[in-house]
């Protein structure tokens, strides 16, 4: 008996159940970086902007999932949007601080440089700001998507829009210990896959963030 | 947008005897949990940090905890120990109490300047004074910062313990739901909302009143 050993419609629905796990987590993600990137840079030409914006993302981002997810559903009705709408915009509280300290992070004398070499703003921004910002802004990134991919199983309470969560409340609704198991692991896996992934790709990204990284 | 009818008819239906009493126990869940979170978490990190040992093992616990479903949990500890017992929803909620604790208090005492900490043992403090009247004041500001988003994460899980039977304001959207009732899904919703809104200023006023000034202005 393995938890694998599953009634088949499940097994045979279990890829597509992923797929929706990640194209909506990962959809939210986007849509909250694609969100937090310019607001981050605003919060950055306009200090003032700063608290008020972060004040307004963490009052977003303490109301509770459940709760958003069903005020929305008088709103989108029960669709994909329904919770993809709140994880994105509870991304936001983790990318915009994210997107603010890691554009800061970079040095004024690294800007300068820039300046003098006759960069224009937005060829400073994409080949000199950002790449120095990675690592900060990945690691954002990735505690955002973590907690996202987590989220998203609240939305099986509303329909079956939880992806892998759907399988948890499958399995509370007959009782069935294993299905909830397989929700509860592969959500686990697919989690910290998403973070090694990402982890991954910035160490790809950015060679000389490393030594840095070991010297300190 | 029929947001405020449903309102209304929420309060209709359940009168004095309703919500209150969810109110009470969303609050009592929650704060137990919190509580039990920072029992364990704060004097482990406040160690870590202090010693400026184990970033590693927290770091990756801090992943694990975010990373597992609570809804999962919740559902499995329901259907291993039994509905209502309490252990079933102070598990999942003190799990998702622990990573920011941790990982504040802990990055909170390693930013406490280093200068700050070796003058106050030159002035001879022992260990247990430097942490308690400079690593801890000084560290006030992200340690609340932490059990704010721990309190944060646990009021709205709480929520979720409703679905294994439990009390709390989840109660109304987890039977609103499945009685089709909308006016009440939507009362619990606001309900929770608001709470969470309320915990939210508490710790805004825990900073305000605790926060020694000087370490507010850097």
């Amino acid at each position: 008996m393995s938890i694998f050993d599953l009634p088949s419609e499940v097994q045979s629905s279990f890829l597509g159940l992923i797929g929706i796990q990640l194209e909506v987590s990962l959809g939210a993600c986007a849509a909250g970086l694609a969100l937090a990137l310019p607001l981050g840079q605003l919060c950055l030409r306009l200090p003032r902007f700063y608290p008020p914006v972060l004040g307004v993302v963490t009052v977003i981002y303490s109301l509770p999932s459940l709760a958003l997810f069903v005020l929305l559903i008088d709103v989108t009705g029960v669709t994909e949007t329904t919770v993809f709408i709140p994880l994105a915009l509870y991304s936001l509280a983790i990318l915009v601080p994210g997107v603010v300290d890691a554009l800061r992070s970079v040095p004024r004398d690294v800007i300068d440089a820039a300046n003098g070499m006759g960069y224009g703003r937005l060829r400073r921004y994409l080949t000199v700001e950002l790449p120095i910002a990675l690592p900060t802004l990945v690691a954002a990134i990735r505690v955002a998507l973590v907690s996202t991919i987590s989220l998203m199983s609240v939305g099986g309470l509303i329909g079956n829009y939880g992806g892998l969560g759907d399988l948890i409340t499958l399995g509370h609704t007959f009782f069935y210990t294993r299905l909830v198991w397989l929700g509860l692991l592969s959500l686990l896996v697919l989690a910290v896959l998403c973070d090694l992934v990402l982890r991954g790709a910035q160490r790809l990204l950015t060679p000389w963030a490393r030594q840095y990284r070991s010297a300190a | 947008m029929n947001l405020f009818s449903d309102l209304q008819t929420f309060f209709e239906h359940f009168g004095y005897h309703g919500p209150w009493t969810r109110v009470v126990e969303h609050c009592e869940y929650s704060l137990v949990a919190l509580g039990i979170a920072a029992a364990i978490a704060f004097p482990l990190a406040v160690l870590t940090g202090h010693t400026g040992r184990g970033a590693g093992p927290i770091e990756a616990l801090a992943v694990i905890g975010r990373a597992v479903p609570s809804l999962g949990l919740l559902v499995i500890l329901a259907i291993k120990l039994g509905p209502l017992n309490p252990a079933v929803a102070m598990v999942p909620l003190v799990l998702l109490g622990l990573p920011p604790i941790l990982l504040y208090t802990h990055a909170g005492i390693r930013a406490v300047d280093r200068a700050t900490v070796d003058a106050a043992r030159g002035m001879g403090m022992t260990p247990l004074q430097v942490v308690w009247r400079v690593e801890l004041p000084a560290a006030l500001p992200l340690i609340l910062a932490g059990l704010r988003a721990g309190a944060i994460q646990i009021v709205a899980t709480a929520t979720l313990a409703a679905y294994v039977s439990f009390g709390g304001l989840g109660r109304y959207i987890v039977d609103g739901l499945s009685q089709y009732d909308y006016p009440q899904v939507v009362g619990g919703a606001v309900l929770v909302a608001l709470l969470s809104l309320v915990t939210l200023g508490v710790f805004w006023l825990l900073d305000r009143l605790f926060v020694s000034p000087g370490v507010r202005s850097r």
